[in-house]
């Protein structure tokens, strides 16, 4: 069964078509990788997966469930988690904090109005993952820019997706951070299928064994890093960017 | 009438994202200056277009004073314009005393006009025909001249237009004096109808605003479309169920806020 | 003593007062829901408890739950209407609809007297000295005060402030955003209902204004002025605007106009209010030491 299982989805933006009819099927495990160059509409294709937009047409399934009209929270409650582009974090919380509204996400204990049950060591064992826990106490605001992109992916990987959405995440990145940042996303267990989007296409080929290529909103290529790569179609869209 | 209030409303909310609380003060401000003016020039359209001038030159002195100072802080705008809306009626209430003053019909309206054998207040009329007028005026204005395409420019995408070199804070400023000239002349024409009482900013205050709130922010149409719709419910409202006219009134607002949250004819959610 | 009762009175006035700035907070400060209609739940529950006292002749134990449970049933459905926007689309759905019911509270003169208000009202207990009053008032301002921080402390009032900070990705971790909002909307509904059965039993009578925007945005300032979104904030503006009010009005009778230039005033030089104000300069000062 496919993990993640998109068909013929369409979105437009004023009458110019974002998503034109595109169609995806991830397997439970994988790691896939989306490149395209800027505007071909990947994080468009991520906001309705998640929902964050709403399609036009086509249908999207999360493992067996519909989830093309759910609404964000209820597809995150299926085992479907992301990160942002643009890092959307409560700035002002301590990295803990974050970590703690990400756990509390899927707690019962979200509804809690009387007090707060849910355990720092929780948090802490989460940063750990990431090489973060000597800076739970730090607020993000003061953190660097690596770390922020780290704790992102932290917030992400709380919840032990069954499908994890990767948006940019090596993005604005050095090559040290880069590397730390490639290797947590290494060590993520194969219970979570892995999706990411890259606009660069060298610095991500390596990370993933199925590629698909997005052009104006199209597939235009998909299949192994070879195929991909050898194909004249990848090197028209990026040659021709 | 309405149409006069909701229209500088719905431009001064959809161009400069300020909802102006002090529009309810700034009508009941131009029915008592309207109300002073017809003492020595016993002419109401007179009145109404010196009352607008006073209004309109006061609202630009509070956007370019205080409103500017707090560009971007949004509910901070609101507050001061709440605050200047309680300066402004308490002031009125200083000046022009406490009892309601009744503002003269002009005699050549005061007749009632039979069409098509049902009669109509003379005066009634001439205010709905103002109101279209005034309406057809804008609409020219805002879809014909130079101005006006720089508002909807504004309206649309104000950092766009800034972009493009449209100078963004002096078509505040105008809009605003615009927006605050309609209040005022509208509390003048409306004075025959409504007089002039304190408490009359807390009256209009909320029609504006489902006015707006059912046209849709930032469109003439839709403020047009509103106005006829909420007076038309509220006068029924009144003749039907005296006590119950405001509970009425809220009707159309909760349907066209379940169905349509942008309003009949907005760009934006309100 | 009659200054002692001055006083003492006065002491009841801030903490009815604090209540009822209190329940503004949870959503201005903690969830980022600018109201400017909560004078709605004061004055309703104000009316409601006077009505059941008045035309059906309830006691008031049976009166005052009822006053709350239709209070709270009101803050839902408002809720369903002014959530469908967040900003200044949801200040101006609590204004309208705040306004609507002053509006009928003035007009429908069969019911609710309009402009005369409601007299004849007795307070609870038979608590008609001030000294009673005070204590009574105090315990239920602190129980209420009290429950109130446990709920922008637990594991939901996290949750609130989060949606506050970055709705979007809140949803993205699994929240249920709009619920968060909706039950924040009813809770704070429910103690703006408890802060207009005191101040019912306060005065024993109950006018429109009550439900006026004058009084929400005293409400406002009063949490804008004490710092929104911290604890002590609602306690320490309803205790400024409640002494401004009853000293400055005894001397000038323009009290509204004197709220307007406060409300510029802090607005455009104190926006963060006064609490975080002292607590920054308290900051300074230990650093300093």
């Amino acid at each position: 069964m496919a993990a993640l299982h998109i068909q013929s989805l369409k979105k437009a933006f004023g009458g110019l078509p974002a998503i034109n009819d595109v169609s995806l099927k991830v397997e439970e495990g994988e790691r896939r990788l989306i490149i395209g160059p800027n505007g071909a509409g990947k994080t468009t294709l991520f906001n309705l997966v998640t929902g964050d937009l709403n399609s036009d047409s086509g249908r999207i399934f999360l493992f067996d469930t519909e989830i093309t009209r759910r609404a964000t929270h209820r597809r995150v409650h299926l085992g479907l988690a992301r990160t942002y582009q643009i890092i959307t974090l409560f700035s002002k919380d301590t990295l803990e904090h974050n970590i703690a509204l990400s756990l509390l996400g899927l707690s019962k204990e979200r509804w809690n109005t009387f007090g707060r049950n849910h355990s720092p060591e929780d948090a802490k064992a989460v940063l750990a993952m990431v090489g973060l826990e000597h800076l739970g106490q730090r607020p993000v605001s003061e953190v660097a820019y690596g770390e922020k992109r780290r704790l992102e992916i932290a917030m992400a990987l709380a919840q032990k997706p069954r499908v994890l959405l990767l948006d940019e995440p090596l993005a604005g990145l050095s090559r040290e951070e880069r590397g730390a940042v490639k290797q947590l996303i290494s060590k993520i267990p194969r219970e979570t299928t892995v999706v990411m989007i890259e606009h660069d296409m060298d610095t991500a080929l390596d990370m993933a064994e199925t590629i698909t290529v997005l052009h104006y909103g199209r597939v235009i290529v998909e299949g192994t890093r070879q195929q991909v790569v050898a194909d004249p179609k990848t090197r028209e869209v990026y040659l021709g960017h | 009438m309405l149409f006069l209030l909701a229209a500088g409303f719905s431009l001064i909310f959809g161009l400069m994202r300020i909802a102006n609380l002090t529009h309810g003060a700034l009508y009941m401000l131009g029915a008592y200056i309207g109300v002073s003016i017809l003492k020595t020039v016993p002419n109401l359209w007179v009145a109404a277009i010196l009352s607008g001038l006073v209004v309109a030159v006061f609202g630009g002195l509070l956007e370019k004073l205080i409103l500017r100072r707090l560009g971007g802080n949004v509910l901070g705008q609101v507050l001061v314009t709440l605050g200047i809306a309680f300066i402004l009626a308490d002031f009125c209430l200083v000046v022009w005393g406490g009892d309601p003053i009744p503002v003269p019909t002009p005699a050549f309206l005061q007749r009632p006009v039979r069409i098509a054998g049902l009669a109509f207040p003379a005066y009634r009329l001439a205010v709905v025909i103002i109101a279209i007028a005034v309406g057809i005026g804008l609409f020219l204005f805002v879809e014909k001249t130079r101005l006006g395409a720089m508002i909807r420019a504004g309206v649309d995408d104000r950092d766009m237009a800034r972009a493009v070199g449209i100078p963004v804070s002096r078509l505040f400023t105008t809009v605003f004096c615009l927006g605050a000239a309609l209040a005022g002349a509208g509390g003048v024409i409306g004075g025959p109808i409504m007089s002039a009482y304190p408490g009359l900013d807390a009256d209009m205050l909320p029609l504006a605003l489902i006015v707006v709130i059912l046209g849709g922010v930032g469109s003439l149409v839709g403020a047009f479309v509103g106005s006829f719709i909420t007076g038309f419910v509220y006068t029924f409202g009144v003749a039907l169920l005296p006590d119950l006219a405001y509970v009425i009134l809220f009707l159309p607002m909760i349907l066209v806020i379940a169905f349509r949250p942008r309003g009949l004819f907005g760009k934006f959610a309100a | 003593m009659v200054g002692g009762e001055y006083y003492v009175n006065l002491g009841s006035q801030i903490f009815i007062f604090a209540v009822f700035a209190a329940s503004i907070n949870l959503l201005l400060g903690y969830g980022g829901l600018p109201t400017l209609g909560h004078a709605a739940y004061l004055g309703v529950a104000a009316y409601l408890a006077a009505l059941c006292a008045l035309k059906l002749g309830w006691g008031h134990l049976a009166a005052a739950p009822a006053a709350l449970v239709g209070t709270t049933l009101m803050a839902a459905a408002f809720g369903l209407i002014a959530l469908r926007a967040t900003g200044l689309g949801f200040l101006m759905l609590t204004l309208a609809l705040s306004q609507v019911l002053w509006g009928t509270a003035l007009r429908w003169v069969a019911m609710t007297d309009g402009d005369n208000g409601l007299r004849g009202l007795t307070r609870p207990f038979g608590m008609d000295d001030a000294k009673s009053f005070y204590y009574f008032t105090l315990a239920v301002t602190v129980f209420s005060l009290w429950m109130m921080a446990r709920f922008v402390t637990s594991s939901f009032g996290a949750a609130l402030a989060g949606t506050r900070d970055q709705a979007r990705r809140m949803s993205a971790l699994g929240h249920n955003v709009w619920m968060v909002r909706w039950i924040t909307f009813i809770y704070a509904g429910f103690w703006g209902g408890v802060s207009g059965l005191l101040f019912v039993y306060y005065h024993k009578y109950i006018h429109p204004v009550s439900l006026s925007l004058a009084n929400s945005a005293e409400g406002l300032l009063a949490v804008i002025a004490g710092g929104s979104g911290t604890l002590a904030g609602p306690l320490v503006g309803a205790a400024i605007v409640m002494l401004l009010k009853n000293y400055v009005s005894a001397y000038v009778e323009r009290w509204n106009m004197l709220l307007g230039f406060v409300f510029v005033v802090i607005v455009v030089f104190m926006p963060d209010g006064v609490v975080p104000g002292v607590k920054r300069l308290w900051r300074r000062y230990i650093s300093r030491a």
